[in-house]
């Protein structure tokens, strides 16, 4: 195991080399500048700017110089806000975004397994229509609209949550539904499919034959089983809620670090974007390591053991 | 052969299954007994019914599965009377199945010894290690060697004969009255298929359960059985000991699956056939079903379904051939040879008889 997690987590680093350099000169390739009003700026004031920021120096040099300080734990100033060193841009932006975005994955895969088990179970009845019809729709309507359409009616028709801003539970609440809504109907669906698979499959006859209660069925042998494939989608899940929190956070005005990207991008605000890209890139490693150990626990089939030999 | 013997009674029972196409007949009229201890080979090609009926007795059947009529008589009680909550009684306790497949009937993300104490645990309700334990104690009785580490093992971890061993442990933990076997050695090698049948057998007197033995393999059937019943397109056409039907066959059926079933004595490079398939059961014939593929039949066939004639006390045969008013035929050489074998057995066992008295008792005093 020792021996599996460190050859994981050195992938891990050479992923994230990877993404470094691929986004750092796709990055330049951005249309503007980070100034804000070049035109009223002189050619020596802009070139002194860019000296001040390194930005004088050929592309090759800045690279090398980002990912020396990058290994030492320096991502640089933003340009955005003078002064404001992009570590702590980021670490005071993104305990929002993380309570968000794990509330949706939560929400969205526990709500998406108990309706598409329930749809399995009940195949081809209404109950099996309905959490079809609901799948289609959430992985059809894009989480921005979702969320217009919850301020629209949930907060400002019927005063139920905050519209928008940040402090406290009850405002989480939209943008956590509002990001949910993909991943608890992508869940519903493949669960959905599984069960209907595993449920004709012998061992649940063979269960059957054993005397075991409909329930004790489903409980102990159905749901184990058909939840083994969904932890192979749990990565494009949490994909999915990390591009779309970039949108449903502007639309609530939430002070995350989605809403940062954004703002950098539209700034050529080369550092932060850097900054966050690798903060994305790392959690997205993070999950599908976690995934991958996950799988090993819960199938074990493809358990990692340390007696191979 | 009075009732009590009798453990289950299966009497008239009809089974359509409803497809957009139609109502599939696929058990028509099925009358059969199990006696208590003895091995009930049921004998078909596939498609004749064999799963269905078996399905049916555990109340297991698809949901588009309708029982039209019949009964299916266990201790004095209608199982198909029966709710699903007294089903689930019934099941893995009074009777249980052994399945075709130990590759996919185990659980895969279970470990097996708590997939052999399940039966304890829902039946007995019996706390977890104490039915662990007796788990323990029947993979032992099963042959699975090292029982004490390998009860921690997934189901991966074993052989196809040893999970075959596996299910038989969860099919016999609670002692079942009445074991449904169906087609248990299909899915194995040839050499395990023999190790996993003597296992049944052993165990069948350690156990003293009654077997019913869904099989396409006669070759399997005369090891196992006591008596047979053999099913074509949904009906049961010929049923006797295993000394009956293996060598004073009736039925052109049998006949044919006999003569396809390759002897010592099978001469030529060809094996026989049975030419044709099985009728489509949305729209059975009239007559007898088997009258297309049959080269002994009469014009009667077509028109009249043969009731059951008796062959002699235990073996009966539902074919117009054995009609009084009917020409005799010759059965393939094959079959002949086997009548001819019997004749002499029987003269043997009838010398026997008189020089030493009744053989019989002599084998039940053992």
């Amino acid at each position: 195991m020792a021996k599996y997690l460190a050859k994981r987590i050195f992938y891990l680093i050479l992923t994230l080399f990877i993404v470094i350099t691929v986004t750092f000169f796709l990055m330049k390739l951005l249309p503007g500048t980070p100034l804000t009003n070049q035109a009223k700026l002189s050619k020596s004031q802009i070139a002194l700017i860019y000296q001040q920021y390194g930005l004088d120096k050929p592309v090759w040099q800045q690279y090398v110089l980002y990912l020396a300080g990058a290994v030492k734990g320096n991502f640089g100033t933003s340009f955005q806000f003078s002064d404001q060193p992009v570590s702590y841009l980021i670490s005071s932006r993104i305990e929002p975004s993380l309570q968000i975005g794990l509330q949706a994955i939560i929400v969205g895969v526990i709500v998406g397994i108990v309706i598409g088990a329930f749809g399995a179970m009940k195949q081809n009845s209404w109950v099996d229509t309905s959490a079809t019809v609901v799948s289609i729709l959430g992985i059809s309507i894009p989480s921005f609209v979702l969320a217009v359409l919850l301020q629209y009616y949930l907060g400002l028709k019927l005063g139920w949550f905050p519209i928008a801003e940040w402090g406290g539970f009850s405002y989480t609440v939209l943008p956590t539904l509002a990001l949910a809504a993909a991943p608890l109907a992508e869940s519903a669906r493949f669960v959905r499919t599984e069960m209907v698979d595993v449920l004709s499959s012998d061992y649940i006859e063979l269960a059957k034959a054993k005397g075991l209660s409909r329930m004790g069925v489903i409980y102990h042998h159905a749901l184990r089983n058909s939840l083994i494939p969904l932890i192979t989608i749990v990565g494009p899940l949490a994909v999915n809620i990390m591009t779309g929190s970039m949108v449903v956070e502007n639309i609530f005005s939430i002070p995350g670090i989605g809403e940062q990207f954004v703002k950098s991008v539209l700034t050529n605000d080369y550092p932060t974007i850097m900054g966050l890209t690798i903060v994305y890139s790392f959690m997205l490693c993070v999950v599908l390591l976690i995934t991958d150990i996950l799988y090993g626990i819960v199938d074990p089939r493809i358990r990692i053991t340390g007696k191979a030999n | 052969m009075d009732n009590e013997k009798d453990i289950l009674e299966v009497r008239n029972l009809q089974v359509n299954f409803k497809t957009y196409a139609g109502d599939v007949k696929a058990i028509r009229n099925v009358n059969f007994d199990l006696r208590k201890g003895e091995t009930l080979a049921i004998v078909g090609e596939s498609g004749s019914g064999k799963s269905v009926t078996t399905r049916t007795i555990m109340g297991l059947n698809a949901s588009n599965a309708r029982i039209t009529s019949g009964s299916i008589m266990y201790k004095g009680q209608d199982l198909l009377k029966k709710s699903e909550k007294e089903m689930q009684a019934i099941r893995g306790q009074d009777i249980a199945e052994i399945f075709q497949d130990p590759m996919t009937s185990l659980d895969p993300t279970m470990r097996i010894g708590r997939q052999i104490a399940e039966p304890l645990m829902v039946h007995k309700g019996m706390k977890k290690e104490k039915a662990l334990k007796q788990a323990l104690e029947m993979m032992k009785l099963v042959g699975i060697t090292d029982a004490e580490n390998r009860m921690n093992d997934y189901p991966h971890q074993f052989s196809g004969g040893m999970r075959q061993r596996i299910v038989i442990a969860i099919a016999l933990i609670n002692y079942p009255e009445v074991l449904i076997a169906d087609e248990p050695t299909t899915a194995l090698d040839v050499t395990i298929q023999a190790q996993i049948l003597n296992l049944m057998k052993e165990l069948q007197d350690k156990i003293s359960t009654s077997i019913i033995f869904i099989t396409h393999d006669l070759g399997v059937v005369a090891g196992m059985a006591d008596r047979v019943a053999v099913m074509y397109a949904g009906k049961i056409v010929e049923y006797g000991t295993v000394d009956e039907i293996f060598y004073n066959p009736k039925h052109p059926y049998t006949w044919g699956l006999l003569s396809s079933m390759p002897t010592l004595d099978t001469k030529g490079d060809e094996l026989p056939s049975i030419p044709g398939t099985p009728p489509d059961l949305l729209d059975p014939p009239t007559g007898d079903a088997f009258a297309a593929r049959n080269q002994y039949a009469l014009k009667i066939d077509t028109e009249k379904e043969p009731p059951f004639f008796k062959v002699s006390d235990t073996h009966y045969a539902a074919t117009w051939l054995l009609h009084p008013d009917a020409p005799k035929v010759t059965p393939p050489a094959q079959i002949v040879a086997r009548q001819e074998k019997y004749a002499t057995m029987q003269k043997d066992l009838l010398a026997q008889q008189q020089q030493h008295g009744p053989v019989e008792e002599e084998e039940e005093k053992q």
